[in-house]
């Protein structure tokens, strides 16, 4: 028997007990077809993920000891074991971690256990960028001729270093100047090698204006089923950020010329189970290229799902079972749009975040699962009150809108972000609106370069304040009433005399709120049955609000009638510890209360430099007393995967270094204090 | 608008002119203060209570009508810092350096009454200059006081924390010296017997403030501070540091009842209408009731915590000495018994009604509140022979021993034993609260300047002489005008004679606060009254 067969037939023929080996949405999303299968489900997960849903939603955990990736999702070892331990007859990947580790493959099947997902001789067929290209181009398949770093000439920019092992935008390097073309090469393979353990790479043309055209097939023992084509050309760095089905504009020609294409490639390495085959298309002259084949269930997989009418984790299990798949091609139906809602700040170089996501409520009609009709669907890793750790990837939810025309689908989603709760981390919420505002998204004439033309300016900036004073003061306000409504209902005494009242009116009371670093100091006074606002921003007047209501079942949660001149607008505060979040009218504001007193031992001294996050210090590069100039580098920390450098903000002495090689810091932690030369001699 | 409405909001309209003038007592002063950077009296208490609290201001018109300024250099009242109800009496700088004045003594003393009454710990917020030295033979004798009560108020195991921001020499320096807390400012508290000047007399040693007094020496070398500020807003944090760790327990207070867990209703009617209620002749009589159910808890049901209040307001022998309204009620949950005055006058039945009444709430150890719209006992040959006095002996005896908590709010007239009866002053009621609308004198200044005339008239008759009713006329209205502004509530309240005059529509607040402030101790009613001339 081979071990295709092995992988075909399934060893137990139907799956009863399923472990995924993987965490967050996809894990939740496997586990809800699961469910509506009646198969038993299994999580393992990580001591950091120990309080997300996924563990709850699965009918047995495993946990597997540490945080980093190495040390729990890609230890295949643990994860077969925690099968067999929990009676797991399945193993279903997810996606990255160990979807397209053929090792792992073979190894869950040599445990007797059924794998879903494609052979691993497929999946080593497809692991390598190079030869599968190759394997395509004897195919059929249009693809991009390689260059060789040797032989490449100026009329070859601008080039693509890519890596072979490579997924997800990693070790993937622009050159636009044949110069830097070998000092890229050595970058993408170092990145690489660290990232995939493997670090070779090949350069292709780049394709400018191109767009990301990807089919998604399902290969089973009579063939392989094209489930239509999605467009995920709007990517930062090349990650998707925003995806839909079916691809607009597409000609009726091409697109069957796409699908016939990757039902080739599927076919030519007799595939079974769900892949996605991607392609670049190059409007301008209405030609495609092979790009790559992903050997498991895509992150986006749900815009198909919605326009096909189809399970795709159902018919890897029926594909993994042996069975006959039981749907058919049919074409698209209405259009589906997915977002991506990250936990990171676009405008500070999409630096991710951590935290406790405070309140994380995304409106939808269903999760996981088809819908009746136009409507928003939700795959998402988190709710309210999780947290988010730095050990992964970044994604916190996915957002699938469904609806008969494109131009709806896309409306529905800027409604449905809007009308998000997501307080707690900075998310790119602003800079998905953005997106889906932009007259070439709304063209559907979008490319993968969309952001990159933008020159970083399509990143959400700027919308963390609502326009207008008016609007400001009015948000801070609210903050401000429910703040105080909020410790009103906390006190010990005289719990139900009305917040700040007084019989002599003097000096108001008053609330200083940071606001994005900048502090605002909102005054009221109570007044009978509520409040009223005074010199918040000189010029608004006239604003008051009566005694806010809790809003129901919401710990810290309070809806603020706020009145100004005659006009009513509602807010929906949420007050945890320090912070408060503002749902206005118009849009979302985060502030912090700032408190009313410092304990001076606390305070630090001027010119502090903090940790911008928590992570580990990896480099001191100055000494205490060292004369240093604006600018130099003084710190580097590692936090999240990333190196972060703290550089001196103006030139003078390092009075102070608590910072030392190794050590982990919390965010805010004081690296070193620079002391300007005049302060130096002042004290 | 009602025409009571009107009159009434005119009134108020002028109370908060007064409160202003003691607000802005310090003039131009204050604005000096502030550039040297350094808080108001009233700022430094913003900061101290807790964000969200509520401030009580008492007497804030102390001094009103003499020589010194509105507040009498002095602003004090009820906070809540750190979950703790606690007395705050704050010197202010910007009157005349803080100096004390008479009004200022006796304002001290009343808050003291109230903190020792009430078991509040006390703060003080020291910056002041000391005496008033024109005024020194008011203030010096009695003035002694203040340090015995900081030291009584400490053996009664009730906290008084002292923070000094300035000045606070010579008798002075016996605030921080007899608290149990002692905060001092850096660079600015000054705390000594004598300054430089005094001891190169006395002693002829050369020395300097800060080494005499200064917030660093007492912290570090005289052991007379527990803390060194660094700022007036660390001075503030460190206070609120001390009472958060005083461990506070409020003994008053049954768990699980309604005032302890906020399960009761609003008023079934909207204290805003007490405005239109009150006649601005207060000849024309009101009903209380119609006030009661706009300062009492409403009809609940279906409560949480078991105690439903299926009525507002039981009243109590509704049919017998009908010109006293008594009842049963509820106040932020506070069980309280009520006498309000229906008609002007007190008779035998109103007196001995009220006197039952005293006694079942001392049986029932539920405070008492009244209500004044009293123009008096009855006179006249039919009440004194039916024994208005002894039956009156009785009601006075009844509130005088009463030890269950006594309020009382001012509404309307409070002429003649009718105040005493009623709980006035001289009572000793925990808080005494007038209305805009109150007057209070021996009897009503018509009456009194008609009483005035019938004895000028006996007088002269007597001697034989011819009584000149012209020429009485303007000594009648004079005497008219005077008794009647004496009667006005800002000069009672000038005189520290009460608490302060309030918004009528704020009465529920200030009784809730004051009740859940009197909760800081056990009520305990009294059976063993003095002998009832029956």
């Amino acid at each position: 028997m081979t071990l295709r067969d092995a992988s075909s037939l399934g060893s137990a023929g139907t799956i009863t007990r399923l472990l995924v080996a993987n965490r967050g949405e996809i894990a939740r999303r496997v586990f809800a077809t699961c469910r509506r299968l009646g198969i038993a489900t299994v999580a393992v997960h990580s001591d950091a993920d120990v309080g997300l849903p996924f563990v709850t939603d699965a009918d047995t955990a495993v946990r597997l000891p540490g945080n980093t990736p190495a040390e729990t999702y890609l230890r295949a070892d643990l994860v077969l074991e925690a099968a067999l331990r929990t009676g797991a007859d399945a193993i279903h990947p997810g996606y990255g971690f160990l979807s397209e580790n053929a090792d792992f493959a073979r190894a869950v099947i040599e445990a007797g256990l059924t794998w879903v997902g494609p052979a691993p001789e497929s999946i080593e067929q497809m692991g390598s960028k190079i030869e599968s290209k190759k394997l395509m181009e004897a195919a059929g398949v249009p693809v991009l001729g390689n260059l060789t770093p040797e032989t490449a000439t100026e009329a070859d920019l601008p080039m693509l270093v890519k890596a072979s092992a490579g997924g997800g935008g990693r070790g993937m390097r622009v050159v636009r100047r044949l110069a830097h073309l070998s000092g890229e090469v050595d970058k993408a393979s170092a990145e690489a090698a660290s990232a995939f353990g493997d670090g070779t790479v090949f350069v292709e043309p780049y394709v400018e204006r191109g767009r990301h055209v990807e089919v998604q097939v399902v290969g089973h023992a009579g063939g392989a089923l094209v489930l239509g084509e999605r467009d995920c050309s709007v990517q930062r760095r090349h990650q998707k950020v925003v995806e839909e089905a079916p691809a607009p504009h597409l000609p009726a020609a091409t697109r069957a010329a796409l699908h016939e294409a990757a039902r080739a490639a599927a076919v030519a390495i007799d595939y079974r189970g769900a892949g996605t085959v991607e392609f670049l298309y190059d409007a301008e002259v209405d030609r495609f290229f092979f790009l790559e084949m992903n050997t498991r269930l895509q992150v986006e997989h749900p815009v198909t799902e919605l326009v096909h009418g189809v399970d795709l984790v159902e018919l890897q299990l029926q594909v993994a079972e042996g069975r006959a798949v039981d749907v058919t091609e049919t074409a698209p139906h209405g259009c589906a749009v997915e977002v991506r809602l990250y936990a990171e700040d676009p405008a500070a170089d999409y630096q991710p975040q951590s935290g406790r996501l405070t309140r994380f409520e995304i409106p939808a009609d269903v999760e996981f699962g088809p819908l009746t009709g136009a409507g928003a669907r939700l795959d998402s890793g988190f709710v309210s009150g999780s947290e988010v750790s730095t050990h992964y990837d970044a994604m916190l939810a996915k957002l699938i809108i469904w609806a008969p025309t494109r131009d709806a689908a896309l409306r529905r989603t800027v409604g449905a972000l809007r009308q998000a709760e997501l307080h707690g981390l900075r998310t790119n919420r602003e800079q998905l609106l953005e997106i889906l505002q932009h007259p070439d998204v709304v063209a559907g004439t979008m490319t993968t370069a969309l952001l990159a033309d933008e020159d970083d300016a399509l990143v959400g900036a700027g919308k963390d304040l609502p326009d207008g004073p008016e609007a400001q003061a009015r948000a801070f306000f609210a903050a401000t009433v429910a703040a105080t409504a909020e410790q009103t209902s906390r006190r010990r005494v005289q719990q139900r005399i009305p917040s700040g009242w007084r019989n002599v009116e003097a000096a108001p009371r008053t609330l200083a709120l940071d606001v994005a670093g900048t502090q605002v100091q909102v005054g009221w006074v109570r007044t009978r049955g509520g409040f009223a606002m005074v010199d918040v921003y000189d010029e608004v007047a006239g604003v008051t609000a009566p005694d806010p209501t809790p809003i129901a079942g919401v710990v810290g949660g309070w809806r603020v009638v706020v009145q100004h001149d005659g006009v009513t607008f509602p807010h929906d505060v949420f007050v945890v510890g320090d912070r408060v979040d503002v749902e206005t009218p118009t849009g979302h504001v985060a502030v912090r209360r700032v408190p009313r007193f410092v304990d001076p031992a606390d305070q630090v001294a001027e010119g502090s430099l903090l940790a911008p996050m928590p992570g580990s210090v990896v480099g001191v590069r100055v000494e205490v007393g060292d004369q240093v100039v604006e600018g130099q580098t003084l710190v580097v920390m590692e936090a999240m995967k990333m190196q972060h450098t703290v550089a001196a903000p103006y030139a003078g002495t390092v009075t102070e270094l608590p910072a030392s090689e190794g050590q982990q810091v919390e965010a805010g932690a004081v690296l070193a204090v620079v002391t300007a030369p005049e302060a130096t001699e002042g004290d | 608008m009602s025409a009571n409405r009107t009159a009434m909001l005119e009134k108020l309209e002028e109370l908060r002119a007064e409160q202003d003038k003691a607000v802005e007592a310090g003039g131009k002063y204050i604005a000096r203060h502030k550039e040297r950077g350094k808080l108001t009296a009233r700022e430094r208490i913003e900061l101290l209570v807790d964000e969200d609290s509520a401030f009580l201001e008492l007497m804030p018109l102390a001094g009103w009508g003499s020589d010194f300024a509105v507040g009498a250099s002095l602003v004090t009242g009820i906070g809540v810092v750190e979950g703790v109800e606690c007395m705050i009496v704050a010197n202010d700088p910007t009157v005349k350096g803080g100096a004390l004045n008479p009004w200022s003594v006796k304002k001290s003393f009343r808050a003291a009454d109230i903190a020792a009454q009430n078991g509040l710990p006390t703060i003080n917020l020291t910056e002041s200059g000391g005496a008033d030295l024109p005024t020194q033979k008011e203030i010096f004798i009695p003035g002694g006081r203040g340090f015995r009560d900081l030291t009584r108020s400490s053996a009664r195991k009730i906290p008084t924390v002292s923070v000094v921001f300035g000045n606070s020499t010579a008798g002075g320096a016996y605030v921080p010296g007899m608290s149990d807390y002692v905060i001092m400012v850096k660079e600015q508290a000054k705390v000594f017997l004598a300054g430089p000047p005094l001891v190169k007399m006395a002693t002829g040693e050369e020395t300097d403030d800060e080494s005499l007094g200064g917030a660093e020496m007492h912290s570090r070398i005289s052991g007379s501070s527990d803390f060194l500020a660094v700022d007036e807003y660390d001075a503030i944090r460190l206070a609120r540091r001390v009472v958060a760790r005083l461990n506070w327990r409020k003994a008053g207070v049954i768990p699980g009842s309604p005032a302890a867990t906020g399960d009761y209703a609003e008023p079934d009617f909207d204290p805003e209408d007490l405005l239109d209620l009150i006649p601005s002749d207060l000849k024309e009589p009101f009903d209380p009731r119609e006030a009661i159910l706009r300062i009492v808890d409403g009809v609940s049901t279906g409560s949480t915590t078991g105690h439903d209040n299926a009525v507002a307001f039981d009243e109590f022998k509704p049919l017998y000495g009908t010109a006293l309204c008594v009842g049963w009620a509820r106040l932020h949950g506070h069980p309280i018994g009520i006498l309000a005055n229906a008609r002007g006058v007190l008779m035998s039945e109103e007196a001995q009604k009220a006197a039952q009444f005293i006694q079942l709430a001392n049986q029932k150890d539920t405070p008492l509140l009244f209500l004044h719209n009293t123009t008096g006992y009855m006179v006249g040959k039919d009440y004194e022979q039916g024994g208005i006095i002894k039956h009156g002996a009785q009601m006075i005896n009844a509130v005088s021993n009463s030890t269950v908590p006594h309020l009382t709010v001012i509404m309307g007239a409070s002429y003649g034993a009718g105040n005493y009866g009623m709980n006035g002053r001289a009572y000793d009621p925990r808080f005494l609260f007038t209305w805009p609308s109150a007057k209070s004198s021996v009897m009503g200044p018509a009456q009194l300047a008609g009483v005035m005339e019938i004895v000028a008239r006996q007088s002269a008759e007597s001697k034989g002489q011819p009584f000149d009713a012209e020429g009485f006329k303007p000594i009648k209205e004079m005497v008219e005008t005077q008794i009647e502004e004496q009667s006005l509530p800002y000069v009672l309240s000038g005189m520290v004679y009460d608490d302060g005059v309030i918004d009528p529509r704020d009465t529920r607040t200030v009784l809730g606060i004051c009740l859940s402030v009197i909760a800081n101790q056990p009520i305990q009613g009294e059976m063993n009254f003095g002998v009832f001339r029956l």
